[in-house]
């Protein structure tokens, strides 16, 4: 069944248009990956997921019901959670106070939210940097500290926004890890990767757009062997061949 | 258990300070010191934990003591009422100006603030029909011996202190923060962030607006460019925040003392012993205070309390 789905979503900035008639669906309890060049709408695809920017035309559907134009907060209840891809620490709080302010997201009791936060800082490894701020943690850190906030929130569906930029390759590995760990907990994970090593081994279906268009959609396998992802990644010379 | 020590004796301290202390003229400067710690406290609520900084807070206050004199002169009740009303009346005006400045972020919303607190000041200059406009209002005191008033603002103080304190413990005090940090990152943690700024904005007004109206029962007297004075009232807001210590419980507590003793301290020309052309100088000195404490004490005089007495006592140590 799909848990999402994104029906010729449309996204016009001014004269730009970011994001042009994408369709897309993603499946309960997959991991799958949206691929794409370099501002070919991707982050803009998820910010209108969670009306972070109103849609132009086209129509998001999440569990059988529209959500477009509903606001961030009521679609994070719903049960979407995402990351953002230039971190938002909340840097003056500690990370355990970050995790516990969107606890409070399901729970109302302080001392049932602080209990769920460090449970989620123990699933994502960060239970040792609990006390510090957040504006101290490293890269690698705040990345992971971005997906405790939104899995604290429990969501359904997990949106994550290149959560693998930026790390080295060990933290890279935990990464992945990590991932797999949270679609075997039951959630489904819509995610945005420029490293293939991390979007090849993890996702069950692959959805690429170039210049806001869908240029083509299947396994792993299939989208890596498709002539139009070649030709978007490394140019029509490589196509062909 | 000796920061409630600490308390405790300070409690029982603010309890016995009339009763050994019982000259008028230092008892009225205590009095004024506790409202500006229920306004300083207020506004920290807002500002510092919420981070909507507002440059309009005598508005809140403005509308608290007009609602007190107001009862009196056109309802002929007793300013007391006020007491109760004075912080409802700000709450509404709150929920009216949150509804138009919430739209704003940051800088643009502080302005916005400024604006209101001007325009607020200037219906009430001349909608003389309900206010008297210039003339002021001026009601007849119901006690003439200033402990009465003292055991009330001090019971007031602490009670705005403690709901502050208590609403920073809760759920809503994580959240006013994580607005302050990232309002963005809020909402997509599901808080409504709307929604969690007017409940700060509110709970600001209501203590502000009860200053204002215990205001208007002590000094007996008001006039619009005395209640709604940006200078005097909302920067004043502004200051003892920022001294005292932005995002701390005590800080504007501190930070009260602090400014109602310099200001009293310049205007009686340093207690008649400066020329009197001191007297004039306080904005000066407020102006080069607050640059002081943003370049050596960002966290004011609570927050960079550490800070300060590693310095004194290297200082200390230093010159024997």
């Amino acid at each position: 069944m799909a848990l999402l789905e994104v029906k010729n979503l449309t996204k016009v900035f001014g004269g730009l248009r970011a994001v042009s008639d994408v369709t897309f669906h993603v499946n309960q309890g997959e991991i799958m990956g949206l691929i794409g060049p370099n501002g070919s709408g991707k982050t803009t695809i998820f910010n209108c997921i969670n009306n972070y920017y109103p849609i132009t035309s086209g129509d998001v559907i999440f569990k059988g019901n529209s959500i477009k134009g509903m606001k961030t907060h009521t679609i994070c209840h719903l049960g979407i959670g995402r990351t953002f891809q230039v971190v938002k620490p909340l840097s003056r709080m500690t990370v355990l106070d970050n995790v516990t302010a969107s606890a409070f997201c399901r729970i109302n009791i302080i001392r049932d939210a602080r209990e769920e936060a460090l449970g989620i800082l123990e699933f994502c490894g960060l239970i040792d940097q609990k006390d510090k701020l957040a504006k101290s943690l490293p890269i690698g850190g705040r990345k992971r500290l971005e997906i405790a906030r939104a899995l604290a929130t429990k969501p359904e569906l997990l949106l994550l926004d290149e959560t693998a930029a930026g790390l080295n390759p060990s933290e890279l590995d935990e990464a992945i890890e990590l991932i797999k760990k949270i679609r075997d907990g039951g959630i489904t994970v819509l995610i945005v990767e420029h490293i293939m090593k991390v979007i090849m081994t993890i996702s069950d279906r692959i959805h690429a757009i170039n210049f806001g268009q869908t240029i083509a959609e299947g396994t792993p396998e299939e989208v890596a062997n498709n002539p139009a992802v070649i030709e978007a990644y490394l140019g029509e010379a490589y196509a062909q061949c | 258990m000796g920061k409630n020590l600490a308390y405790i004796i300070l409690g029982v301290i603010a309890v016995v300070f009339p009763l050994v202390v019982t000259s008028d003229y230092y008892l009225h400067l205590v009095i004024i010191a506790l409202m500006w710690v229920i306004i300083g406290s207020a506004w920290n609520l807002l500002a510092g934990y919420t981070g909507q900084v507002s440059f309009g807070h005598a508005m809140f206050f403005g509308i608290g003591a007009y609602t007190a004199g107001i009862f009196v002169t056109k309802l002929e009740i007793s300013a007391w009422w006020g007491m109760a009303f004075g912080g409802v009346v700000a709450m509404l005006i709150g929920l009216f100006v949150g509804w138009v400045c919430f739209r704003l972020r940051g800088p643009y919303f502080a302005l916005a603030t400024l604006a209101g607190g001007e325009i607020f000041r200037l219906i009430a200059t001349n909608w003389e029909e309900l206010t008297d406009g210039m003339v002021g209002i001026l009601i007849i005191q119901t006690f003439t011996s200033k402990l009465p008033y003292y055991y009330i603002a001090l019971a007031l103080a602490f009670l705005s202190i403690y709901v502050i304190h208590l609403v920073m413990k809760s759920k809503w005090g994580y959240y006013f923060v994580s607005i302050r940090e990232d309002q963005d990152a809020a909402e997509s943690l599901g808080i409504n962030t709307t929604l969690y700024k007017n409940i700060s904005l509110l709970i600001s007004s209501f203590f502000t607006g009860m200053a204002g109206a215990f205001y208007m029962n002590y000094m007996a007297f008001i006039d619009p460019h005395v209640v709604f004075s940006l200078h005097y009232i909302s920067i004043m807001a502004i200051l003892v925040g920022i001294v005292g210590g932005v995002a701390t419980i005590m800080g504007p507590a501190v930070g009260a003392f602090i400014m109602v003793g310099l200001q009293e301290t310049f205007r009686s020309a340093f207690f008649g012993l400066a020329p009197a052309w001191t007297s004039e100088a306080h904005a000066l000195v407020f102006g080069l205070l607050v640059i002081f404490v943003i370049l050596f004490l960002p966290n004011g005089v609570v927050g960079d309390w550490q800070k300060i007495r590693r310095n004194v006592f290297r200082i200390g140590t230093s010159s024997s």
